[in-house]
């Protein structure tokens, strides 16, 4: 008897279908991975579950939990069973709890809403429940505020929050999306043993095949509204039917191939970098404190050489990449890019042989301006910028080369979708034919799908125009693919570096091998099966 | 809504529709006395009736309309064209010991209460539209300074920022491409609101004498003019006060329903 089951659910918004004949069930105890690309509507059928529907959808079909339809529940029937009987878990933890109150109150807040137990008893249950998901009292007191907590513990909250009423469903909306590999593992491990523990069914929507392939008992597939395919894990991994299936289960461990980096000559040099940021004054006439984001960093990065820079959030690698960028000073050592140091009154010459391309591929633009000028604005840098005419040739050429048609110079950038932005972001960058581009997080934000012809985009690039570029990313199987030699970064140092490759199959340092493992993995058995 | 921004501009345009008519026609001479016609109420000669020296009410609220309108526009000018750089240049240097002495000396100004010193410098340097349009004018310097600060702020944090700096701009280029048209909308709705409140300073300013001076007529001096006669003569007070209280409303609605109406959460649809 399964504890949810969707029957022939189908859903639109002012006449457009959203989604159309989903069906799949939840039993108690069983974790079913819905997945698929941005807009396949598996976020969707989450929110039919919770009832958390805009307004204007019009559903029709049968979800029933337990037996009981909720698509027939009145919104009073539903709040009571919100909390209680479904849990969910949001996808990022920094905006999932209300920074002006505790993690206790966040806590109890659901107990006490649903007048399961006195508020005294209330308190203990909710330390109890953070004790559960790995948050101990002595460490972690109920009277701790969100942003004392780093992600993956803010996360846990969350988690502490969808079971504390022991709910029969959780449903697990992208929950380790935002977090780093390690983090991500860990909180992976914590669901899996609570639905184990609590005998609970499990939703959970990801876009990554790789992150519940090994833990997942079913896996469904969605595709514009759809459910494309859906079986247990094994049987679909080894014998998938849809085309699609296996465009996104190779998109997740795509691999590109990068024409070989010509003889080394050194291009960036940082020489023992230091990065401090001033801690707030403790006390009006103690000097403020010190925290040192970036210690002695130093490496050499080579014309023509594709250098990545893995590590996880917080230790150091967004702040490393300012100060390559000029944008902030060092507090000791040097960067030298071209033998010139970089500095923030660096002058035009030198700052024109650096671009950036950012992870937000919705904050990189200003809303207000059109393709053209978005993609123009690097020309500032030079003392004479093509004009009319050959302005013109050169943002076409540059939108053609980053997959795109001359005819979107004129578009704005909401009327593009994030991988099309990203190829935006990468035009700009690319115009002035700087030496040396750095992607923060390129792709970090984009499906895996959108992420793999980004990928391929960027392999392309290295051809025609024989790209140098710092990758800096907290995905070790796309660092893996596309550099050539890769640094990694632990707490402001670089703990190792080394050919890609090398270091990824025989890591030294027991860092690197910790990152390496959690590292979520496609398994190997289906390899041929995506080749062929 | 919408319908706030069609009420609220309609009651706008029909104000500033007859101070501009003033400048062309009147229906009578609004300085012109006609002491044996005083005090009429309104009639078909005089629309709006007549006041103790028989000058004819209509016109007067109409060439008023001009005082009004130039005094409070001036004074939005003044606070815009220098409280909005301030507001840029604190949000670009934000921490810095610049960001402090902008923000602090904002703050010393606020920290007065405005139509008192108003009153103190219209008495120093002496009454006039020209003393009162800078009183007011002002005031509204650190009202401009904050909200730009403010929204300039959250806006340098992002990436296209980031993106801008990185192709060699400068914080003045920056601002001036980048921040001031992404915050454009929330001046030009504090804009409307700051309109509408100096109307309601000069109104008081006039009212206790440190406005416009006579013959220039002002809504807030008809309004002091008509308070020794208001048990016999309402229409006198109550001519003018309707006045600003249209105005006002007017500009308040504009303001609301410009707001609703450039926000871009509701505006922009995004793929």
């Amino acid at each position: 008897m399964s504890l949810l089951d969707i029957q022939n659910l189908s859903m639109s918004i002012v006449g457009v279908p959203i989604l159309q004949h989903v069906s799949l069930s939840v039993a108690p105890g069983e974790i079913v991975a819905v997945t698929g690309e941005s807009g396949s509507g598996k976020s969707m059928t989450a929110l039919a579950v919770m009832q958390l529907l805009p307004d204007i959808a019009q559903a029709s079909g049968t979800v029933s939990l337990g037996g009981t339809n909720i698509l027939d529940q009145s919104e009073a029937q539903m709040c009571a069973l919100r909390g209680a009987s479904i849990g969910m878990v949001f996808q990022e933890p920094m905006t999932a709890l209300n920074p002006v109150q505790t993690i206790g109150d966040q806590v109890m807040e659901t107990i006490l809403i649903h007048k399961a137990m006195p508020k005294a008893k209330a308190r203990q249950h909710a330390q109890d429940v953070l004790e559960r998901v790995g948050l101990p009292a002595d460490r972690f007191p109920l009277s701790r505020f969100p942003h004392e907590l780093s992600g993956g513990q803010r996360q846990r909250v969350v988690i502490a929050m969808a079971i504390a009423l022991r709910p029969k469903l959780l449903i697990a909306d992208e929950p380790t999306t935002a977090l780093d590999v390690t983090t991500q593992a860990q909180i992976l491990a914590l669901l899996k043993d609570l639905v184990q523990d609590y005998d609970m069914g499990l939703l959970m929507i990801t876009h990554d095949l790789a992150v519940v392939a090994d833990l997942a008992d079913k896996i469904v597939v969605m595709r514009r509204g759809k459910v494309i395919e859906a079986g247990p894990t094994q049987d679909l991994l080894t014998n998938m039917q849809q085309p699609y299936t296996r465009m996104l289960f190779a998109a997740s461990n795509h691999q590109v191939t990068l024409p070989p980096p010509p003889k080394p000559k050194p291009l960036l040099q940082v020489k023992d970098a230091v990065r401090d940021y001033a801690l707030p004054r403790t006390s009006l006439f103690a000097a403020p404190g010190h925290y040192r984001a970036v210690k002695q960093v130093s490496f050499t990065l080579n014309r023509g050489e594709r250098l990545g820079l893995v590590g996880e959030s917080g230790c150091g690698k967004s702040t490393l990449t300012r100060a390559i960028l000029g944008l902030e000073p060092l507090q000791g050592g040097q960067i030298l890019l071209d033998g010139q140091p970089v500095t923030p009154t660096q002058g035009a010459d030198l700052q024109r042989k650096m671009q950036v391309v950012f992870q937000d591929p919705f904050g990189s633009f200003n809303p207000r301006h059109r393709v053209d000028r978005l993609i123009t604005e690097p020309f500032y840098l030079l003392t004479d910028p093509p004009k009319g005419r050959a302005r013109q040739n050169l943002i076409a050429e540059t939108l053609i080369a980053v997959g795109l048609s001359p005819n979107d110079a004129t578009k704005y950038i909401h009327q593009f979708s994030g991988g099309q932005r990203q190829r935006i972001a990468i035009a700009r960058a690319l115009i002035t034919r700087p030496e040396l581009i750095l992607f923060d997080e390129a792709v970090s934000a984009l499906d895996v799908s959108v992420r793999a012809q980004i990928l391929d985009l960027l392999a392309e690039l290295c051809e025609s125009y024989a790209l140098t570029y710092l990758f800096i990313s907290h995905d070790l199987n796309v660092v893996r693919t596309i550099t050539d030699r890769v640094l990694v970064m632990k707490a402001g140092e670089i703990v190792e570096q080394g050919a890609t490759e090398t270091v990824f199959s025989t890591p030294q340092h027991p860092y690197t091998q910790s990152l390496l493992a959690a590292a979520p993995k496609l398994p190997e058995l289906s390899k041929g099966v995506i080749t062929a | 809504m919408i319908r706030n921004l069609i009420i609220g501009a309609t009651l706008s345009s029909l104000v500033l529709l007859a101070a501009l008519v003033s400048f062309v026609w009147t229906p009578f001479d609004h300085t012109a006395m006609d002491i044996p016609a005083k005090l009429q109420t309104p009639n078909t000669d005089h629309w709006l009736g007549t006041d103790h020296f028989g000058r004819d009410i209509f016109s007067m609220v109409m060439v008023g309309a001009r005082t009004s309108i130039a005094v409070a526009l001036v004074a939005v000018g003044i606070g815009m064209s220098i409280g909005i750089p301030l507001g840029l240049t604190a949000a670009a240097r934000s921490g810095s010991w610049l960001d402090e002495l902008i923000m602090r000396g904002n703050d010393l100004v606020f920290a007065f209460p405005s139509l008192v010193i108003a009153i103190l410098i219209t008495a120093i340097f002496g009454a006039g539209a020209v003393n009162a349009i800078i009183a007011i004018g002002i005031f509204n310097i650190p009202v401009f300074a904050r909200i730009t600060r403010g929204a300039s702020l959250s806006l340098w944090q992002r990436e296209f920022i980031l993106a801008a700096r990185v192709s060699g701009k400068g914080a003045a280029r920056i601002s001036a491409e980048h921040i001031l048209p992404n915050i454009a909308n929330l001046l030009i709705v504090q804009g409307t609101i700051q309109f509408s409140l100096g109307i309601l300073a000069e109104a008081g300013l006039s009212y206790v004498g440190l406005g416009a001076q006579p013959p220039t007529p002002s809504w807030g001096r008809m309004l002091a003019d008509a308070q020794t006669m208001v048990s016999f003569a309402p229409h006198l007070a109550l001519i003018p006060g309707s006045a600003i209280i249209v105005t006002v409303l007017g500009l308040n609605l504009m303001g609301d329903g410009l707001r609703d109406w450039l926000d871009p959460k509701l505006r922009v649809t995004r793929t």
